[in-house]
């Protein structure tokens, strides 16, 4: 089993997640987060003075899923979140040792 | 026949009007004429007091918006407790102490504690003394938004009491002493300010000035070499929100200073209007060309300008001067801000430009837009009672600030400032259900 976890643009969050369901994933957990990488940050003004906005706000994805698919859902989340410009953020993977679904009990692939 | 019935009618419906007991007859119709323009006129001016009390939350949201939210409470707390300590503080002595009789012409000394009503005696003083009420208390609300994010929450009770029992009413019966029982010295020179562009305006505005200076700025307003640096407000929409409120207000701020209901409002309403407008438009593009972009704070800022300018002139200029005094006030204002956030002033929402300065344009502005025409005399006396204002509410606050911070303390610990005063001086928190982050 792996984790994908790709931090994207927040306005493709819709994007993502129907391109998921088309595969059958059907789970995810999102979370708001900030930060920064080549994109660094942006330049603002308030009242005459300008300052700059080091940690842009973007949209954490997490995905648990089977290790056979890493590359097809790696490769879906790229086409359906690009833009091409600079920020469109990373994903990562990462292994999982174990799953349990709290509801009932089950473990691993069973709870996916 | 049913003409008959009418002409009856008629001619009796006046008479059951009396109650039958006397007919009418000019002297007694006169009476009567007069009885309906007296009870327009209390109506008229109980409804601007309305208008005039919103103010306050107009001042609050523009104030809470335009800083971060882990202030918030304590703004609320402020600008309620403004209001509520400075009406109990405007009843027992402001009131007397700008509209009680005088023989020095600096300050009254009678109708102290409402004393001038009675049960069976004329109700007219209670209505006139709403309406100033809420202007007193417009005065002393003015000085919290340039305080806003340090200052301890007893010391601006303090000074809130202070302001309204003193500072503002003395400096008020110099101007408009003489609309009850007292005669100013200023207003015996034919100084112009017919709804307080100098009394509440300027006078709030350079006691904020005085309060920013005594307490310096906010902790990472400037930089180590100086620069100034943005501190960006938590809620553009609430101020937003509140600066239309208090254009909304202005609405009774000006038209009500008739306290008459006459016809004369309409202008006063129309030239309020414009000059808000060609504030709000020339702040925007002042701003749009010094920074690039249409500066929202700096629009707000603008509108609010226009009705401060205006607001010594309303009744004695035109809708085109208004519209030319509006527009001045609108680049004064987005110069004024930058310029004294470069003098290392820390004025969170432009209070100090927005009613210190912009209150002395329009003031001056009232003499040179006269309809009535203008003369060196009416100019100097003018700029008499810009000064005036300028020693003595800057004057007296700075030292009564000085004062309260040599004692009780003006300003909170390092590390309150830096939790948020919410925290520190309520135990509160504006927002419960989100993350505060700095």
């Amino acid at each position: 089993m792996k984790k994908i976890e790709a931090i994207i643009k927040p306005f493709k969050l819709d994007e993502l997640k129907e391109a998921m369901n088309d595969l059958g994933i059907n789970g995810m957990t999102v979370s708001e987060v900030r930060g920064f990488g080549r994109q660094k940050g942006h330049k603002e003004i308030y009242r005459g003075a300008e300052y700059v906005v080091d940690f842009i706000p973007k949209i954490k994805v997490e995905i648990v899923i089977a290790a056979a698919m890493v590359s097809k859902v790696t490769e879906t989340i790229i086409n359906s979140v690009k833009t091409g410009a600079i920020g469109d953020g990373k994903i990562f993977v990462m292994p999982i040792e174990s799953v349990h679904r709290i509801r009932t009990g089950e473990t691993d692939q069973n709870a996916i | 026949m049913k003409k008959i019935l009418l002409t009856v009618l008629l001619t009796a419906l006046p008479a059951l009007a009396w109650g039958g007991d006397e007919l009418p007859t000019p002297l007694n119709n006169a009476a009567a004429i007069n009885l309906v323009q007296e009870h327009a006129n209390y109506l008229w001016t109980l409804v601007a007091a309305t208008l005039v009390f919103f103010m306050q939350a107009g001042f609050a949201m523009v104030e809470a918006g335009f800083t971060r939210a882990k202030n918030s409470v304590n703004i609320m707390m402020k600008n309620l407790m403004d209001f509520s300590m400075g009406s109990i503080a405007f009843y027992t002595i402001g009131f007397g102490l700008m509209f009680g009789a005088t023989n020095t012409g600096w300050f009254g000394t009678s109708d102290f504690f409402l004393s001038g009503w009675s049960p069976d005696g004329d109700p007219w003083v209670l209505a006139f003394w709403m309406f100033q009420c809420v202007f007193a208390a417009t005065a002393a609300t003015i000085v919290s938004g340039a305080m806003a994010e340090r200052t301890k929450f007893t010391s601006y009770l303090i000074y809130s009491l202070f302001l309204c029992a003193f500072i503002y009413p003395i400096f008020g019966s110099w101007a408009w002493g003489s609309l009850l029982n007292g005669s100013g010295w200023l207003e015996k020179l034919g100084f112009i300010d017919f709804a307080g562009s100098t009394v509440v305006h300027s006078v709030g505005g350079w006691a904020a000035l005085a309060g920013a200076i005594v307490l310096g700025p906010r902790i990472g307003k400037y930089g180590p070499k100086g620069e100034v640096r943005a501190i960006p407000g938590h809620n553009i929409p609430i101020a937003a929100l509140g600066v239309f409120i208090l254009w909304m207000g202005w609405f009774g701020f000006n038209p009500g200073s008739t306290t008459t209901a006459d016809k004369s409002i309409a202008m006063i309403f129309v030239n309020t209007n414009m000059s808000a407008a060609a504030g709000a438009i020339l702040a925007m593009i002042t701003s749009w060309a010094m920074f690039k972009k249409p500066d929202v704070g700096m629009s707000l800022n603008g509108a609010l300008a226009g009705l401060v300018g205006i607001t010594a002139g309303c009744a004695n200029v035109g809708p085109l001067s208004s519209i030319i005094i509006g527009a001045i006030a609108g680049v004064l204002v987005v110069i004024s801000v930058v310029t004294i956030d470069r003098m290392h002033i820390d004025d969170p929402v432009g209070a100090v430009s927005v009613h210190g300065v912009c209150g002395a344009w329009g003031t001056l502005a009232a003499g040179l837009f006269n309809m009535g025409g203008t003369t060196i005399k009416i100019i100097s006396t003018q700029l008499i009672g810009i000064g005036a204002a300028f020693i003595w509410a800057f004057g007296v606050a700075f030292i009564l600030f000085k004062v309260i911070d040599l004692t009780v303390g003006l300003r909170v610990s390092e590390k309150e400032e830096m939790e948020g005063l919410d925290i520190g001086e309520h135990g509160a928190n504006a927002y419960h259900d989100f993350v505060t982050t700095k």
